[in-house]
């Protein structure tokens, strides 16, 4: 312990920022607390605002409503097949991509301008327009295509595995290889791929929550609510409150605009990054120190 | 007997290269096809399109028959009272956005340094870091629940607390912008949290150990120690917002606004939606994209340049 950590006025600061420190965590999870304890409250004590950080009257009531909305169901499992396929067509095209540019330029001449063509697009958009006009003529619309390729390929992700590739991979273990007669596709497939596995975790998590988190290309692309994912379908209902786009009864549509199920709905789109999520930081961490690293 | 090993070792170097070069390089190509393909079509044809912001684009005509009209839709749009509205406002809240994004995840990030107890400190940073994975649908769902006037659990405590009449945070000009900025923060300031407390933890320890034996106490070292040493973090990260500084968060103000806050709320990014996409006025909401897709591209490259000059920053 250090001298000055024994003062008066630094056991007083101490006292406060640990204070301090609890309370702001505590106002940044808090809202999360009121949504689940609303969730699980009944309808009257939520709509009469009793309802603070523990629930009131508890019951399931709002969870067997959202479960039993069959939109509600599909565009979870809309949700669920995007992250997959999103994720498997991302990291196939930006694996295969990132190791001809992880080579130096002597070894793969024209490396430099490949490397532009995808910077180029961090630097300069077409924009909201252009992209929608694109995806329409193409043919993509109401199609798991929209959702999934405009965004596959991310240069700042691809940009995080080349550097990875470049730092992480032996260059010994590579040139024994080659010795024995390797190609460039036996290269990456049974050196690059196994060394690479923290990295290729990481880019998967940060692709996979943002294809879950998604809702506006949905919202533009789709023009049925069968094909939205979930976060489409949640914005719908629960931030523009548009009930016009589903096709249901007055009676599904009550249950739909009580605050309890609206909470419920919030609360199970949310699950799937609150239970990763612990596990997960400690690669974000990861990931963020990897963008930080310098060639 | 060591230059003939160096000799062997040159030819071989040299074979090699040659054999990666001649053989190997079209599968190197090749790997890159599929990539370049998906970025050609999704971002490099919607920039040709770009050609519709000085056009009157009309979709039965197609680019090559729709009337040229050159500038004019840029010189509607500074004429617009709607349309300055919109930059200043995209000025404004981003600018705030950009300041506040900086302050207090370097104020939290040093208060959390002074945190000896490590359980709690990783607990405190997990907890802070949650709601950036949280998308601005569940947490615009949560905070137009929680900030209704209608029994929103704000306003419930706010009027037991002060006696106040309930505020309608999200229908108020007075009041959503501040909105805004305050759930950015809450939303974001995890994440540069953790940048700058990574860039804390690798500070030479014997810089501090050689300022206690000069009797400098904490805030002392803070100072003059921990403060410049962030400087180079400070300046990447302050100086990669400045390309920001037209987006003002669409995702965000889209999940939150409404027409009550039009006047204080609309963006550049949300007004081209509505104007483009909703009203179906491509060519003006092209030019409206471009306008703004030209000043970001050149604060981009400033911002980069900056960080390249002063904190010797590359990306790649």
């Amino acid at each position: 312990m250090y001298h000055y950590q024994k003062s008066l006025p630094y056991k007083i600061f101490t006292i406060l920022n640990y204070v301090l420190l609890t309370v702001t965590a505590f106002l940044c999870i808090l809202p999360l607390i009121h949504i689940l304890a609303v969730s699980f409250s009944g309808s009257a004590a939520a709509t009469a605002n009793l309802v603070g950080l523990w629930p009131v009257d508890f019951t399931l009531d709002a969870y067997e409503k959202t479960i039993g909305n069959e939109n509600f169901l599909r565009s979870l499992w809309n949700s669920f097949f995007r992250v997959v396929l999103g994720t498997a067509i991302s990291m196939g095209l930006m694996l295969c991509a990132a190791y001809p540019l992880s080579k130096s330029d002597q070894v793969f001449r024209g490396r430099k301008i490949y490397m532009w063509f995808f910077v180029f697009t961090m630097l300069f958009h077409g924009g909201l327009v252009p992209t929608y006009m694109v995806v329409t003529k193409l043919g993509l619309t109401d199609t798991i295509w929209a959702l999934v390729l405009p965004s596959a390929v991310s240069s700042f992700n691809l940009i995080l595995l080349v550097n990875f590739f470049r730092t992480s991979v032996p260059k010994s273990l590579e040139e024994a290889a080659l010795m024995d007669g390797a190609n460039h596709f036996t290269i990456f497939l049974r050196i690059y791929l196994p060394i690479s596995v923290p990295a290729i975790a990481t880019i998967s998590l940060f692709t996979m929550v943002f294809h879950w988190n998604s809702w506006f290309d949905g919202m533009i692309y789709m023009s049925d609510v069968k094909h939205y994912p979930l976060s489409t379908f949640l914005q719908t209902i629960i931030v523009q409150q548009d009930f016009t786009k589903m096709s249901v009864d007055a009676e599904t549509l009550k249950n739909l605009s009580e605050r309890t199920v609206k909470s419920a709905q919030i609360f199970i789109a949310a699950l799937p990054m609150l239970i990763v999520y612990p596990f997960v930081q400690k690669f974000f961490v990861k990931g963020i120190v990897l963008g930080a690293e310098k060639e | 007997m060591q230059t003939e090993i160096d000799l062997q070792e040159r030819i071989v170097t040299v074979k090699t290269k040659k054999r990666w070069n001649l053989k190997g390089s079209w599968q190197l190509h090749a790997m890159l096809l599929p990539a370049i393909v998906v970025v050609f079509i999704f971002q490099y044809i919607p920039m040709f399109g770009l050609v519709m912001a000085f056009q009157d684009y009309e979709p039965w005509l197609g680019f090559l028959n729709s009337s040229w009209v050159g500038l004019e839709h840029f010189k509607t749009m500074f004429e617009y009272e709607d349309a300055r509205q919109v930059i200043w406002n995209t000025l404004v809240i981003s600018i705030l956005k950009i300041i506040f994004n900086l302050a207090v995840p370097l104020t939290f990030a040093l208060l959390l340094n002074e945190v000896y107890v490590m359980k709690f400190k990783r607990t405190v940073q997990t907890i802070v870091y949650l709601p950036h994975f949280l998308s601005w649908v569940i947490l615009g769902g949560i905070l137009i629940d929680m900030l209704s006037p209608e029994g929103g659990i704000v306003n419930s405590i706010l009027t037991s607390l002060f006696r106040i009449e309930p505020i309608f945070f999200l229908g108020d000009n007075d009041w959503f912008r501040t909105v805004v900025v305050v759930t950015d923060v809450w939303k974001e300031c995890g994440f540069n949290t953790i940048v700058f407390l990574a860039a804390i933890t690798s500070i030479n320890p014997a810089l501090y150990e050689a300022a206690i034996v000069d009797g400098a106490n904490r805030w002392q070292q803070t100072i003059y120690i921990t403060l410049p040493s962030m400087l180079p973090i400070i300046i990447v990260v302050g100086t990669l917002s400045l390309g920001n500084i037209l987006n003002a968060g669409f995702d965000q103000i889209l999940n939150l606004y409404n027409p009550l806050v039009y006047k204080t709320g609309d963006i550049i990014d949300t007004y081209v939606y509505r104007v483009g996409l909703l009203n179906g006025d491509f060519s003006y909401a092209t030019a409206v994209g471009l306008f703004k897709s030209v000043i970001s591209f050149i604060l981009v490259v400033t911002g980069y340049r900056l960080a390249y000059k002063y904190a010797n920053y590359k990306i790649f």
